[in-house]
């Protein structure tokens, strides 16, 4: 007797666990071809509603851990994605890249995980600042993570895309939630469980599959997020995110002129920064026997 | 009022399907609510709320801070009530008391030796004599569970008899800590005897013992009143705590209410929430039902 295939069940992914949409609705991933790759979940507001609470529990941990730790874990992410190529060419494969384009994406993922793995405790000596003052202060500026980033990741791609706008996010100590593509978005929810297995807490990333032009008014208002990442050029929603994160000051990064396939101007310690608010600190100093302070 | 009641022999009070309260319990959760009865839902709920805070480092400071709150619990909201009373321990009363004023919301306040209620009887009495006389409204007693679990109802029903006596106006909320009484039916005794021994509230727990208020305890307790109403024609108050710190287990615990014992009881003389977090929640959902937005807890106050 010829052996049943036992298919994946694709869920998002929130706070740590693989849950189906709390709405119950799906929607079809479809190929080229129109063929039927997987049923996804259709994410409602409540799901994002969800993981912005499960990001925000989230953030105090991960942000308060030590620097060289998050680089451990970034690594460890590397590490994963690595062990299953086979999967992740295969899903690229089925969403119609070619075999050596498949490879090239999953080379370069892991490349740049690997990449803001390195700059974790270095961006931090890179960024900050010693101020010069007139007064005996020891006055000094250093980049603290912005709390919990809503992202709208890349449409045309469904790992590097991914990939290069939740590495610089919690590399600063950051949390996020992340809409995943909605054309393709098999390996996002893959990727889920790539991060599930490799030590990153609950909650640090979560992500939903499902429609942006439903999504990103509540990624924009919701009050309890600190920043906002859209990657596509259509104005009518670069415009309602615009105003929309005006209610509570977020900051909106709009990354919609990057090739996320070119190192060049897709991976760099500004993308890091991006998601980081300047703390300054003036720590009194005594002024000891008339010396001055040099700076 | 002793006299008048018939006391019924406690050992045989109901005894209580537990498959079937759970099951009956799951069932308010499944209600649908739509969007205007669940504002007037959330806003009932700010106003049955005993803010609370019982704790060992409590000062002055926190009780003032607490009871303006308690007042002035979101101004950026027009309209809103207030809760319905703040609750602290004996020492705090005469200040929580003298920052209330004017405000309408009542003083309750925590007496015979909580949360224990391992103390002699005098002492208990003596505590009580003091939240009163400092001005509380409300008393809010724990019975000696020991006692109670040692089978000694007529010490237990003595015990809520006297405090009720020194009580004078002040209503006596009386805690069972069904935490620690394990099991549906002890419940439902402790609930007997405290409404026939006097009380005008009977409340779940003291919030130090885990489990706190569950839906099922709740409903037996519910219970228990709906039949001591039937038969004596008295309505008693009931009053969850501990462990209801959302906006939907809130409106939960309101269709259970609505559904066992009416409208009568739909108002704060005749329910309390007594929970430290739940206000911020229902703000929450409260701003987000008025400005269509998800709120962040960064603009509500911290207590």
């Amino acid at each position: 007797m010829e052996r049943l295939e036992v298919l994946k069940t694709y869920k998002i992914y929130i706070g740590g666990q693989f849950p189906r949409t709390e709405s119950g609705r799906y929607y079809k991933a479809k190929n080229a071809k129109g063929e039927l790759l997987a049923n996804m979940c259709l994410s409602s507001r409540k799901d994002f509603r969800d993981a912005v609470v499960a990001a925000r529990g989230a953030f105090g941990g991960w942000s308060g851990r030590a620097a060289f730790n998050r680089s451990q874990i970034l690594y460890r992410i590397a590490e994963m994605l690595e062990g299953r190529r086979a999967q992740f060419a295969d899903e690229l494969i089925k969403q119609g890249s070619s075999s050596a384009d498949a490879e090239k994406e999953i080379n370069l993922s892991i490349d740049r995980l690997i990449y803001y793995a390195g700059w974790c405790d270095k961006f931090q000596q890179v960024f900050s600042a010693v101020n010069p003052v007139a007064s005996s202060h020891f006055n000094f500026s250093v980049p603290e993570p912005t709390g919990v980033v809503a992202i709208i990741a890349p449409q045309d791609s469904s790992l590097i895309g991914l990939v290069s706008v939740i590495a610089p996010v919690i590399a600063g100590g950051n949390t996020c939630v992340v809409l995943a593509s909605e054309e393709k978005p098999l390996c996002s929810v893959t990727f889920a469980e790539v991060i599930n297995s490799s030590d990153v807490p609950g909650g640090v990333v979560n992500i939903l599959t499902g429609k942006p032009s439903e999504l990103v008014k509540y990624f924009a208002d919701h009050m309890d997020v600190n920043a906002v990442v859209y990657c596509e050029k259509n104005d009518t929603d670069k415009k309602l995110i615009q105003e929309k994160a005006s209610l509570n000051v977020k900051r909106v990064l709009l990354y919609d002129k990057v090739n996320w396939l070119n190192e060049n101007e897709s991976q760099s310690p500004y993308f890091i920064m991006d998601t980081q608010e300047i703390k300054t600190t003036w720590h009194p100093i005594e002024n000891v026997a008339g010396g001055k302070a040099g700076y | 009022m002793g006299a008048l009641l018939q006391i019924p022999d406690f050992k045989h009070t109901p005894t209580i399907d537990h498959i079937g309260v759970e099951e009956r319990a799951s069932r308010f959760t499944k209600r649908s609510i739509k969007a205007e009865t669940k504002v007037n839902g959330l806003k009932l709920t700010l106003n049955m709320i005993d803010l609370t805070t019982l704790e060992g480092k409590d000062t002055d400071g926190k009780v003032k801070q607490l009871c303006y709150k308690a007042a002035h619990l979101h101004d950026a909201y027009p309209g809103l009530p207030t809760v319905a009373a703040v609750c602290v321990y004996p020492s705090m009363v005469a200040v929580a008391k003298k920052a209330l004023e004017g405000t309408g919301v009542n003083v309750a306040s925590v007496a015979t030796a909580f949360p224990s209620g391992q103390a002699p009887r005098d002492v208990k009495i003596r505590d009580t004599k003091f939240a009163v006389s400092n001005g509380a409204d409300e008393v809010d007693m724990v019975i000696s569970r020991g006692k109670f679990l040692q089978g000694e109802y007529n010490f237990v029903f003595d015990e809520i008899a006297a405090i009720k006596e020194v009580c004078g106006k002040a209503r006596l909320k009386v805690i069972l800590e069904t935490g620690e009484l394990v099991t549906y039916d002890k419940v439902r005794r402790a609930s007997d005897i405290a409404m026939y021994a006097g009380a005008d509230f009977i409340k779940t727990s003291t919030g130090k013992i885990q489990p706190a208020a569950t839906m099922p305890v709740t409903l037996v307790m519910l219970e228990a009143i709906r039949d001591f109403y039937y038969k004596t024609g008295k309505m008693i108050a009931m009053k969850p705590a501990g462990g209801i710190s959302k906006s939907k287990a809130a409106l939960h615990y309101l269709v259970m209410l609505q559904e066992t014992l009416g409208e009568a009881w739909m108002n704060n003389e005749w329910f309390r929430f007594g929970a430290s977090s739940l206000a911020n929640d229902v703000l929450m959902q409260l701003e987000k039902e008025r400005t269509g937005v998800y709120q962040s807890a960064n603009y509500f106050s911290v207590d």
